[in-house]
C-alpha cells in the first residue's frame, strides 16, 4: 500500500532527497525555506543512505559546494529563499557555464532587498531570464501542491543529468509551508562511485589510467572557443525546448477566457475558474509546469482560438511578459497580481477578470 | 664526461616528473608558480596519488593551473576554492583535495570560504601564494600588499589610514581548531625549495591521515608586477617581506 503522509512542502522536498538519492545537500538558513535542511538535519541521511547534509557559512559557499560536488557527477542540491537565490547567482552561471548538473530550489519570499518573509512569485524573471552573467537558461519547474515538491525533486534531477544543466524548483512561501497530504517517492539507492564514474566520464573523481585528466571550467579566453561553448549552450537549449516543455490544461478545450498563473496562482485561479463556470462564463486555466521552458507553443495555439487571457501572478507583472510574446497581439492579455506577500482571494481574481477582461 | 655519456638514460640524476604536462606554461620568468607548481607534481608523483587527487584552481595568475599537472581539476570562481574543496572532500572522502590560490582569492574575496573551510577542519591542503599583488589584473593592491607599498591601486604606496593594513592570513588560520598544519615557506633559495617541498608533502599526508587542514603559504615573487628583475625581486623579497611574513611552521599538530 501507498505511504500517505501529511507534510510541509519544505519537509517534502527533504524526504524526497533523501529517497531520490542525492548525495549531498549543502544550504543555508533563511525563512520560509529553513525546514528543508532542518528535516535534513533530523533525519540524518548520512546514517542510512550516506548522502551529506552540510550547512554552509553562505549562500555564496553553499552554491560553490554544490558546483565542487557536481563537478564529481554527484547528485548535490541547494535550498534557498529570494534574497538567498540572488547572492547564488555567481555560482549558478558558473555552474550553466561548466555544464554542472545540480538541482536548486527557490522557496520564494516577497522582494526587493529584504523584503518580507510573506510568499511571492517575484523571482521569475530571475530565475528564467538568468539571473547572473551570460547567456545561459536554467531548466525552471513550479510545482503547485506538497505532492509535485516532492515529485520534481526526482524529475529536476532527471533533466539536469540528461542535458548536463542546473534545474530550478521555483516554489514560494505558500507552496513551501503549507502541509498537504503527499505520496513519497520509494526509496532509489544512491549511485555506487562506479556507477557515477560510468554514468559522468566527465566528473573529477580523481583521473584513471585509460583516461586523460578531467577539468571542470568555463573559461575559455580565446573568442571563438568562448563562441563555440555558447552555440553549443544555446543548441542543447533549443533541444530542451524542444523536448522538455510541460504544463497542465484544465478545461481549456472549450474554454473563451484563459487563466495563465504558475504554483500557488494557478490554484487561485482554479477556483477563480470554478466561479466562471458557475457563472456561464466558460474559462479555462492553463499552467505552466515548466516555466523554461515556457509553453509559448500551447499559448500561440490557444490565442487563435479563445477571446483573452488572465494572467495572475503574485509579483507586479513578470511571467505576463512572455505570454503577451506567445499571443504576439492576437487577443487580449490583462493581467492581476499583488505584491508584497498579499495574496489575491479567488473571489478577487474572479472580479478582476470580469472588470478588466469578460466586461471590457 | 663525454655528451654522449650525459644523454645515457643509466646516467640520469634528474628527470621531469610525469605529473606535469608539456604545456608551455605561461608564468613570467622569475615566478615562483612554476617552481611550486613543479614541487606539488613531484610530491603527487613521489607519494603516487595521481588517482586520488583533486586539485581546485583559484582566479588569479595560477587560474590555468590545470594546464600543467596531470590530475583531475576543478576551476573554482574569484574566492571559492575551499568552497569546491569542501564538497569534493565530503562526497569523494578516499580523495586527496588541494586548493591553489593567490592572496586575493584567499584573502581578500575568498576569506570567508578560507576561514569556515578551515574552521571546519576539512580534510583538505590549501597551498597559498602571497606575492603582494594582483598578478592576472596587471598589478593592483592585495590584502597583503606592505604599507608604503605601489601598486596600481596605489600608486604613492598603501597608507594605513586609506587601505587599512596587510593581513597575516596565516597567523589568523593557525588560530583556528579546525587546522592541523600551517608553515610559512618561501622557494627563492635552494634550501628553501626543499623546505618548501617537504612542507607540500606535509600537507598532503595531513589530508590522507584526515587530521585536518593544511595550510602552506609560500611567500613569493612577482618580479613583473613589483616592476624588478627577478634578482632584485629576491633581494627585495627577504628584505621587506620576511620580517613582516617571517618563515617557519606556525603550527603542527
Amino acid at each position: 500500500m501507498e505511504e500517505v503522509k501529511l507534510m510541509k512542502g519544505n519537509e517534502a522536498i527533504a524526504h524526497a532527497a533523501i529517497r531520490y538519492g542525492c548525495d549531498g545537500y549543502f544550504g543555508y538558513p533563511i525563512t520560509p525555506q529553513s525546514e528543508v535542511m532542518e528535516t535534513l538535519m533530523d533525519e540524518a541521511p548520512w546514517n542510512t543512505t550516506g548522502m551529506v547534509v552540510l550547512q554552509a557559512e553562505s549562500e555564496v559557499a553553499a552554491i560553490n559546494m554544490v558546483y565542487g560536488g557536481a563537478g564529481c557527477g554527484k547528485r548535490v542540491m541547494t535550498s534557498s529563499s529570494s534574497p538567498g537565490m540572488s547572492l547564488k547567482q555567481e555560482g549558478i552561471s558558473y555552474l550553466a557555464g561548466a555544464e554542472l548538473p545540480c538541482l536548486l530550489v527557490n522557496v520564494m519570499r516577497g522582494g526587493p532587498g529584504l523584503g518580507t518573509i510573506q510568499p511571492s512569485q517575484a523571482d521569475y524573471f530571475q530565475s528564467v531570464k538568468g539571473g547572473g552573467h551570460g547567456d545561459y537558461k536554467l531548466i525552471t519547474l513550479a510545482p503547485s501542491s506538497v505532492q509535485e515538491m516532492a515529485d520534481f525533486v526526482g524529475k529536476a534531477f532527471e533533466l539536469a543529468f540528461k542535458y548536463r544543466n542546473p534545474a530550478l524548483i521555483l516554489s514560494d512561501g505558500i507552496i513551501g509551508q503549507m502541509m498537504e497530504k503527499v505520496i513519497l517517492p520509494p526509496f532509489q539507492p544512491r549511485r555506487t562511485n562506479e556507477e557515477v564514474r560510468k554514468e559522468c566520464p566527465w566528473g573529477t573523481m580523481g583521473k584513471t589510467d585509460d583516461r586523460t585528466y578531467n577539468v571542470i571550467t568555463s573559461l575559455a579566453l580565446e573568442a571563438d572557443v568562448m563562441e563555440a561553448t555558447n552555440r553549443r549552450l544555446q543548441a542543447k537549449y533549443r533541444q530542451i525546448e524542444e523536448n522538455e516543455t510541460l504544463f497542465e490544461a484544465i478545461n481549456c478545450d472549450d474554454a473563451d477566457y484563459v487563466y495563465v498563473a504558475f504554483g500557488s496562482s494557478a490554484r487561485l485561479c482554479g477556483d477563480a475558474m470554478e466561479m466562471a463556470r458557475r457563472n456561464g462564463v466558460k474559462v479555462g486555466v492553463l499552467r505552466p509546469i515548466t516555466l523554461w521552458p515556457f509553453p509559448t507553443k500551447e499559448i500561440e495555439r490557444l490565442a487563435k482560438r479563445v477571446k483573452g487571457f488572465m494572467v495572475v501572478e503574485l509579483s507586479a507583472g513578470q511571467m505576463v511578459e512572455d505570454v503577451r510574446l506567445a499571443v504576439n497581439g492576437c487577443v487580449p492579455v490583462e493581467f492581476h497580481g499583488r505584491t508584497g506577500g498579499s495574496v489575491p482571494s479567488s473571489e478577487e481574481i474572479w472580479d478582476v477578470t470580469q472588470q478588466k477582461l469578460i466586461k471590457k | 664526461m663525454t655528451t654522449k655519456e650525459i644523454i645515457n638514460p643509466a646516467n640520469l640524476v634528474y628527470d621531469k616528473t610525469s605529473i606535469l604536462t608539456d604545456n608551455v606554461m605561461h608564468y613570467c620568468p622569475g615566478c615562483s608558480h612554476g617552481v611550486v607548481h613543479k614541487l606539488i607534481a613531484e610530491v603527487i608523483e613521489e607519494m603516487g596519488i595521481q588517482n586520488k587527487t583533486v586539485g581546485v584552481a583559484p582566479v588569479g595568475c595560477a587560474v590555468f593551473a590545470y594546464n600543467y599537472l596531470n590530475i583531475d581539476w576543478q576551476e573554482a570562481a574569484h574566492g571559492r576554492a575551499p568552497a569546491l574543496a569542501t564538497a569534493i572532500n565530503r562526497l569523494l572522502p578516499e580523495n586527496v583535495v588541494f586548493t591553489y590560490q593567490g592572496d586575493g582569492d584567499l584573502a581578500a574575496i575568498g576569506t570567508a570560504e578560507t576561514i569556515h573551510a578551515c574552521n571546519r577542519g576539512e580534510n583538505i591542503a590549501i597551498f597559498f601564494i602571497n606575492n603582494a599583488i594582483y598578478g592576472m589584473t596587471g598589478g593592483q593592491m592585495a590584502p597583503t600588499t606592505l604599507v608604503g607599498m605601489k601598486t596600481a591601486t596605489c600608486p604613492t604606496g598603501r597608507e594605513p589610514h586609506l587601505n587599512g593594513y596587510p593581513i597575516r592570513i596565516s597567523n589568523l588560520l593557525a588560530e583556528l581548531d579546525g587546522t592541523c598544519y600551517v608553515t610559512r615557506q618561501s622557494v627563492h633559495k635552494l634550501a628553501a625549495v626543499r623546505k618548501a617541498k617537504r612542507a607540500i608533502q606535509k600537507a598532503f599526508e595531513n589530508v590522507i591521515a584526515k587530521k585536518g587542514t593544511s595550510v602552506v603559504e609560500i611567500v613569493s615573487t612577482c618580479n613583473s608586477g613589483w616592476k624588478m628583475t627577478p634578482h632584485q625581486s629576491n633581494l627585495w623579497m627577504e628584505e621587506n617581506m620576511f620580517p613582516l611574513y617571517p618563515l617557519g611552521d606556525l603550527k603542527d599538530r
